[in-house]
């Protein structure tokens, strides 16, 4: 675990830079987070980040790819283009929650 | 120095059971979550998955899988693999793992190819208009292997 400055807040990151406590997360800090991984947050990025925070918070755990598609009314395919190369990766990320623990 | 990242796989599907599918379309999934270039392919019984009127009946091997721990005779009896397919779907579907027919359209969207073998397709007289339309097209071994080029192929 390091310490690190996002977009002028200190926050707690695991080793792959996942944030280790929710609590910390900015919209700010996504937007930072989001252009290291070279993406530009549109209303469509939201819709995901909000979808599995607010499921995280319900359930305690990542939504997987399908939930989000089913639960969270986000088509796969969209998902994939929306968060290229690592989708639930890089959205669990931004979305300063922990790394996707599941094979599916 | 970390190795160098898997850019690109071709997975080989050839068993039609629950377990023999869904080995293949659990990796070629996890591999497009990863990012990596996936192709899929299906061959001999295998191509079930892919099958319109098979992927909804596929079923677990209660007969000569020994991991089961169910003696021969017992998994021979009507209704065992039927039971024992119910049970593992359960569990899967707790588990958020899709049904063929949905993990097929899923992976796919996630920008999976798929394609079935030609020599399996001839033998069992089948055309392109019986599989699902996310199968991309009827493929010879030779076309798979350079398709596959610069990649690993992976065998279940």
């Amino acid at each position: 675990m390091s310490t690190k400055e996002i977009a002028g807040n200190t926050v707690n990151l695991t080793e792959d830079g996942y944030l280790t406590d929710p609590s910390q997360w900015t919209k700010e800090i996504a937007e930072a987070i989001a252009a290291e991984e070279g993406i530009t947050l549109s209303e469509a990025h939201w819709k995901v980040i909000d979808f599995l925070k607010k499921d995280y918070e319900a359930t305690g755990t990542l939504a997987s790819i399908r939930r989000i598609n089913k639960t969270g009314g986000i088509p796969t395919k969209e998902f994939y283009t929306l968060f290229p190369d690592g989708p639930l990766k890089k959205a669990a990320r931004i979305a300063g929650l922990s790394r996707p623990a599941s094979c599916v | 120095m970390a190795d160098e990242k898997i850019k690109k796989v071709s997975i080989v599907c050839s068993k039609g059971s629950l377990e023999g599918i869904y080995p293949a379309l659990i990796m070629a999934n996890g591999a497009r979550m990863e990012g990596i270039e996936v192709n899929l392919f299906f061959t001999f019984f295998g191509m079930d998955a892919i099958t319109r009127k098979k992927m909804k009946k596929i079923k677990v091997a209660t007969v000569g899988n020994p991991a089961m721990g169910i003696p021969t005779l017992i998994g021979a009896l009507p209704g065992m693999s039927a039971f024992a397919t119910k049970m593992m779907q359960k569990k899967m579907d707790e588990l958020d793992i899709p049904p063929v027919d949905e993990f097929i359209e899923m992976i796919s969207a996630a920008g999976a190819k798929l394609y079935a073998c030609k020599a399996s397709v001839d033998m069992f007289g089948l055309t392109k208009e019986d599989f699902v339309d996310e199968v991309e097209s009827i493929l010879t071994v030779g076309d798979f292997y350079e398709l596959s080029a610069g990649g690993q192929i992976i065998f279940t």
